[in-house]
């Protein structure tokens, strides 16, 4: 008995071992790649030459080129709210570990952890490039690590480079990329919510690169890297990411959710439904206020430049549809549950806010309210229909992400209201649009279903996908990471 | 001696407590517990799904005091933390052989 977990022991030594060399394989040509430096960016000699003139008459009053002072502030602006988005990731790691019981606590913050961290390194690698660099209308194919000609902040026909699908917006490179970079860590860490509670760290990991390697980067080049999508007649449209983001993290997560089947003790033999009650409800309640901010970023901030008019409307909008989905999840809990379930106030606000997403840049203020009423209402039944089916989510993120990405992603055709040339249904502009907006859900979900299905299968069987029993049991805090999130206090006790 | 052991509902310790000091008692020790009587705990709602919660949480509250006091423990307890709600608890008297104070030595009453 003691050998054979010795010798289970040396197996799992062996492993780390083993993807520890492979992870400094990855790293090597990265590493070696530093002999030679990147060009400046046009963006840094630009100033430079503007600034020349003024030194040689420094009697004139400094009158600074009107453009600059536009690149300038629109460079703040994509930056500050890409450090919001970025702070989105502090909002997943509450809400999914609050959602969760005390004894998985260590495992889920630190997959909210390192999914932002594997993210940086694959999108930066090849993730940026095959998202947004010019190749086929299907994925781009160049533009590793960043190298290659551009001329940002030029826009339109004065951009010259290889990021064309990027040149509506004047800002420089680098700001372009760590804006579209915290979008992929967010349609990553939506997985992780799903997954929560029985899937083996290492498998989770490297599903993160997968998916900022291969699955999120080419549905987003079809979508907003000028593919197909992009080109069709009437263009596929998603302002913020219902479906890129939302809808992409959702099925991935809606494959894993499937594979690793649902946790023990959530049925009952006859196949009844276990509640599995998370351990903090104030974590939970502050993740969802910090995302709630973060969104402020997400929507806005997908101007991608400091547009009063563009930015204002983006965030009454995307306020709103919060709100109303709050509201609406937490009257639809109390009529159909019997109580304003706290868990679900929470994730119909995280729903109103993902359907907002898409439209944000074409709806009126009274759509938004529309658009979020609909999601909170979905958000509750999509909960009980998931636990219905047996696809066990812990955190509600399939009815969160990908129901609501698919509902936002709907709204553009329905509520478009003639702002910038948009029409939906509703306003006047037939099903043209909606036609697009459904080409484009069907395409991306059958895409990302077949992708992150073949992913999970391949890292299943070699690596195992699920903990043992007897870990999940334990709790993979222990199991998986040997520490506890809270060694002071003694847990509820529990059967499960 | 008796050993009045009670449990009660944590709400009410703070009234038990003063209810107990206004008639003299020296000193008592509680512990947070959690248990079930006949009604075996309660159900609660989580996403639409219903879960037993089958251990509440209680207080105990344990009085040693000498024999002719514990009549009148018992009924304070009994006053101060009765509800008439299912869930106010139950007391336990005990015979105490024996008490020590663990700095002096004294024994029996002394060591109350």
């Amino acid at each position: 008995m003691q050998l054979t977990k010795n010798g289970g022991r040396i197996m799992e030594r062996l492993k780390r071992i083993v993807s520890i060399i492979s992870l400094i394989f990855i790293l090597l040509p990265v590493t070696l790649a530093f002999a030679e430096e990147p060009k400046a960016p046009a963006a840094q000699a630009a100033p430079a030459a503007t600034a020349s003139p003024a030194e040689q008459a420094p009697a004139a009053p400094p009158a600074a080129p009107a453009w600059d002072a536009k690149i300038a502030a629109d460079t703040v602006w994509v930056l500050i709210t890409a450090f919001l988005v970025f702070f989105m990731n502090a909002g997943f790691a509450l809400v999914e570990s609050g959602l969760c019981r005390s004894k998985n606590a260590v495992n889920i913050l630190s997959k909210n952890v390192i999914v932002f961290c594997v993210t940086v390194v694959f999108f930066w690698l090849v993730g940026f490039g095959i998202m947004f660099s010019s190749g086929s209308s299907f994925l781009g194919t160049t533009g590793w690590m960043l190298y290659g000609a551009d001329n940002s902040p030029a826009t339109g026909d004065a951009y010259k480079g290889i990021f064309a699908s990027l040149n509506w917006t004047g800002v420089p490179l680098y700001a372009k990329f760590i804006f579209q970079l915290v979008f992929a860590g967010t349609a990553a860490t939506i997985v992780s919510g799903a997954v929560a509670e029985r899937i083996k760290y290492f498998s989770f990991f490297v599903f993160a690169a997968v998916m900022a390697v291969i699955i999120y980067p080419v549905a987003g080049h079809w979508i907003w890297g000028g593919g197909w999508l992009a080109t069709m007649k009437t263009p596929f449209l998603d302002f913020a990411g219902s479906t890129v983001v939302h809808s992409i993290g959702g099925w991935a997560a809606l494959m894993g959710a499937i594979l690793l089947g649902p946790r023990i003790g959530k049925y009952t033999a006859d196949g009844k439904v276990n509640a599995i009650p998370g351990h903090n409800m104030g974590m939970a309640t502050l993740g969802m206020f910090i995302l709630w901010f973060g969104w402020f970023g997400f929507n806005p901030g997908s101007t991608m430049a400091a547009d009063p008019n563009a930015i204002a409307t983006v965030a009454i909008n995307t306020c709103i549809a919060g709100a109303v989905g709050g509201v609406a999840a937490t009257f639809v809990a109390y009529m159909s549950l019997g109580k304003p379930d706290l868990s679900m106030a929470l994730n119909g606000i995280l729903a109103g806010l993902v359907a907002i997403t898409a439209s944000c840049n074409w709806v009126t203020p009274a759509g938004s309210f529309i658009i979020g009423l609909v999601a909170g209402v979905l958000v509750v039944y999509a909960v009980l229909f998931f636990d219905k089916i047996k696809v066990d989510d812990p955190v509600g993120a399939l009815s969160v992400h990908l129901v609501n990405g698919i509902w936002g992603t709907l709204a553009v055709g329905l509520f478009a209201a003639d702002i910038g040339g948009v029409k939906g249904l509703f306003y006047g502009g037939g099903t043209a649009q909606l036609i697009s907006q459904i080409i484009g859900i069907v395409s991306v979900g059958v895409y990302v279903v077949i992708v992150s299905g073949i992913s999970w299968l391949i890292i299943k069987g070699i690596m195992g996908l699920r903990v043992s029993k007897e870990e999940e049991r334990e709790g993979l805090d222990i199991g998986e990471h040997g520490m506890e999130a809270y060694p002071d206090f003694v847990g509820a006790s529990s059967k499960r | 001696m008796k050993k009045i052991e009670a449990i009660i509902k944590p709400f009410k310790l703070d009234d038990v407590k003063d209810a107990l000091n206004e008639i003299g008692i020296q000193g008592m020790t509680v512990t947070e517990v959690k248990g079930f009587g006949r009604q075996k705990g309660h159900t609660e709602f989580y996403r639409g799904a219903e879960y037993v919660v089958e251990f509440l949480p209680k207080t105990k509250i344990e009085v040693v005091v000498s024999d002719e006091q514990a009549e009148k423990v018992v009924e304070t307890i009994i006053n101060t933390a009765r509800t008439g709600n299912i869930g106010d608890g139950k007391i336990f008297v005990y015979d105490i052989k024996d008490v020590i104070r663990i700095r002096t030595g004294e024994r029996g009453k002394e060591g109350i």
